[in-house]
């Protein structure tokens, strides 16, 4: 069974990948999303039986892989309540992500590429997500890096889409180069990179030093924050983040699969499978919560004044994200990885009902060009509303218990940096609101901005691309409210089994339950703050907005410039990247290669040659001559010298 | 005086060198280049039958004989392709045939 979950999409990727002109556009599509959808039907049997049914985990070997010296790293599936969780959220997003795709997609002459790509997206993260050691992790790592870069260079006739494929694709390598180096050092201090040695062994390298830098370091603490760089690239934490929001060039299906749900909460699938490890090192899981609560509330900032539909939502990813690993920071495992099940939902419909959003506005993403789209777009207006709704956590939806619950776990926790988290993911959520709702005010509500003729060509979506937001939009409502009892409840520890790991003295998941009664209210009372503030400036008196910019333009600038990281970046790093890169080029290869290398050689042979050549006059008294000359020499030689 | 062998390899050595350097100074010419060559051919031929007759063997006659040959068939060679050439390139100025230029 879980040899038909991973390979089927494989299988998929390949036939519509290499049979595609064959099979046509319409056979590739509908070939890839059945083999997803039966994948995905596998994954919540899977998932019932593993998780709720409380199978035992296991290791299904495939293959053997790599065997080199004390180097031993075999393929095989690790089967436990995370791996099944995972399973579960990837292949349910995947797969309505490919049905959905099916109608979005369905004026671009390139569906059978698409479609591959996208089968071949999810192969790599099921690979990551049921990986068995550390390389095997690598592996779906650069897989779905490799596919996210194909993807969001799909439009590939777009100069900004290969750009941002590339910006991707090289700020993750920044990160991947810590995580192999976290491999490396794991390899070393262990001597294998199986996760179940690993972690046995985890305990013995306690408090022990290793150099590194030329430092004695700790080695567990190195070794996590490693570890965690890596995730930083994946997960677009503060700093490595700048890669997401320009990933929105590619099509919007591949936001929502690849950008939203799946491939950047690896990271927070990365340290929550590493909880073993995490969990002796407190500097590390310090430094986790830092990072992910200063990405929820800075990119919680950005998202406030970006006017590009999909951005605001890139943003609020990066910022979910940040809570995500916040909670991982505070030790408490199980609610980051439900916030991440639950977002996956909300997220991907966000990012789905948007796409409608952009289908109907004949491709416009700008939101300053929509508004007044609500009786048009009634049915995708429903699925936003329900995803905002879920988004900024009000009651009894999936964010209301998730997310509210990471920020009751900042109050409760207990290392140094967990009050600034509670205060900053108490004010990201304000935020979180505010953003939310400006989407949905500037979007659905007001007056039409759009030109008259884009608005008479507003149109609702097909059924194929409802379908998948109505489900999406029963899981946003339904699955906190179903599940908690299981991911973050009484039955944790039932639940989660041998698949996470705490000390014995983190007690955070009972704390939590347990904070003073103010906490818990306080989420909601800033979700209702953001949402009064954003109706009192987009709807009751829209000129507020265009004011208050003017008035703190320097903020403003601020934020809309997304705090100068890009800018930063281009002064600090590009740019003198860019002229190494170009002197290398000019100087190095152009001047001394060319100049004194092969090309040199061969030029200075042709200078000798080409005055040598002069001598070959043409002229039969010439060679006459030389002959002369050589006859007289040789005689000579003969009567003087060489006959004695 | 006499006529002696000196005297026959002096005239076939003056002869000679006016062939050599009727081939070096010639510039107009390839007409002249094999009259050039027929000449010192025969200085060779001097020196064949002077040698011979002083040494009294009659070997450097025949010889000589044989060069003659040689040089006939050498100018019916040579003038046939020179006629050949002025067909195809309508010139036999020794400036003109350079085609061995590198």
């Amino acid at each position: 069974m879980y040899h038909a979950i991973v390979f089927l999409p494989l299988l998929g990727a390949l036939l519509a990948g290499f049979g595609g002109r064959v099979l046509g556009a319409k056979a590739s599509a509908y070939l890839t999303s059945g083999f997803l959808v039966l994948s995905a039907v596998l994954s919540w049997v899977a998932f019932f039986d593993v998780a709720i049914g409380q199978k035992p985990a296991q290791t299904i070997d495939v293959l053997r892989w790599i065997n080199s010296g004390a180097l031993e790293a075999n393929w095989a599936f690790r089967v436990d309540t995370l791996t099944v969780v995972m399973l579960v959220v990837v292949n349910t997003v995947s797969s309505l992500v490919h049905i959905y795709s099916i109608g979005y997609m369905s004026h671009d002459p390139h569906q059978p590429r698409f479609f591959s790509y996208l089968s071949l997206f999810t192969f790599a993260m099921l690979m990551l997500v049921t990986a068995d050691n550390l390389l095997q992790l690598f592996f779906g790592w650069e897989g779905v890096g490799l596919a996210s870069y194909l993807l969001i260079g799909f439009w590939y006739k777009k100069p900004s889409a290969c750009a941002a494929a590339m910006k991707a694709f090289i700020v993750n390598r920044i990160g991947d180069f810590g995580f192999a180096l976290g491999i490396f050092a794991a390899f070393v201090v262990f001597g294998t990179i199986g996760f179940t040695e690993i972690f046995a062994k985890a305990p013995e390298q306690l408090g022990k030093n290793f150099e590194f830098l030329g430092m004695q370091v700790d080695i567990l603490t190195t070794i996590c924050l490693l570890l965690f760089m890596g995730a930083m690239g994946k997960s677009a934490q503060f700093m490595l983040h700048t890669w997401l929001p320009d990933a929105m060039e590619g099509p919007t299906p591949v936001s929502a699969l690849i950008h939203a749900a799946t491939m950047v909460t690896a990271g927070v699938f990365l340290v929550a499978r590493c909880s073993p490890l995490f969990e002796h090192s407190p500097t590390a899981l310090t430094v986790v919560t830092f990072v992910g609560a200063l990405t929820a509330f800075f990119a919680a900032t950005v998202g406030l004044v970006q006017n590009d539909i999909k951005r605001v939502i890139a943003y609020s990813t990066c910022s979910q994200l940040g809570y995500m690993f916040a909670a991982l920071g505070l030790g408490a495992y199980g609610v980051a990885i439900f916030h991440l099940f639950t977002h996956a939902f909300f997220k991907a419909l966000l990012f789905l009902g948007s796409g409608s959003v952009i289908h109907a506005m004949s491709d416009e993403q700008d939101m300053r060009n929509m508004g007044g789209l609500r009786p048009h777009l009634k049915m995708t207006w429903l699925m936003m509303l329900i995803g905002t709704l879920a988004l900024t956590g009000f009651p009894l939806t999936a964010g209301y218990f998730s997310k509210d619950a990471i920020i009751e776990v900042a109050y409760a926790g207990h290392n140094a940096m967990a009050p600034f988290a509670f205060w900053l993911l108490l004010t990201a959520a304000f935020m979180t609101s505010f953003y939310s709702w400006r989407l949905m005010f500037m979007t659905f509500h007001g007056r039409p901005r759009a030109s008259s003729e884009v608005m008479s060509h507003v149109h609702e979506s097909p059924m194929s691309m409802m379908g998948p937001l109505i489900v999406l939009a029963i899981g946003a409502l339904l699955a906190g409210a179903l599940f908690k009892t299981n991911f973050i409840g009484h039955d944790e520890a039932l639940f989660w089994g041998e698949a996470l790991y705490r000390l014995p003295t983190n007690k955070i998941v009972d704390e939590f339950h347990h904070v003073p009664g103010w906490v818990p209210i306080a989420p909601f009372i800033a979700m209702l703050a953001g949402f009064a503030l954003s109706w009192l400036m987009y709807i009751r008196d829209p000129s507020i907005p265009g004011r208050l910019a003017a008035q703190h333009q320097p903020l403003y600038q601020f934020l809309l410039n997304k705090w100068y990281f890009d800018e930063i970046y281009d002064f600090f790093l590009v740019r003198p990247a860019m002229w190494i890169g170009r002197f290398l080029w000019k100087k190095g290869d152009g001047w001394l290669i060319d100049g004194f290398g092969p090309d040199g050689v061969s030029a200075r042979v042709l200078d000798v040659t080409n005055r040598i050549v002069r001598l070959q006059t043409g002229f039969v008294y010439h060679y006459a001559f030389a002959m002369l000359i050589g006859v007289a020499a040789l005689v000579t030689y003969f009567m003087f010298g060489g006959v004695h | 005086m006499e006529i002696g062998l000196s005297h026959y390899l002096t005239v076939a050595a003056i002869l000679f060198a006016i062939g050599i350097f009727g081939i070096f100074l010639n510039r107009k010419n390839v007409i002249i280049i094999l009259m050039s060559i027929e000449l010192m051919l025969l200085a060779v031929n001097i020196n064949l039958v002077a040698f011979s007759t002083h040494l009294g063997d009659l070997m450097g006659q025949v010889f000589a004989l044989l060069v003659l040959t040689v040089a006939a068939g050498e100018a019916a060679i040579g003038l046939a392709i020179l006629v050949a050439y002025h067909r195809n390139r309508g010139s036999i100025a020794v400036e003109d045939i350079n085609m061995m230029k590198g």
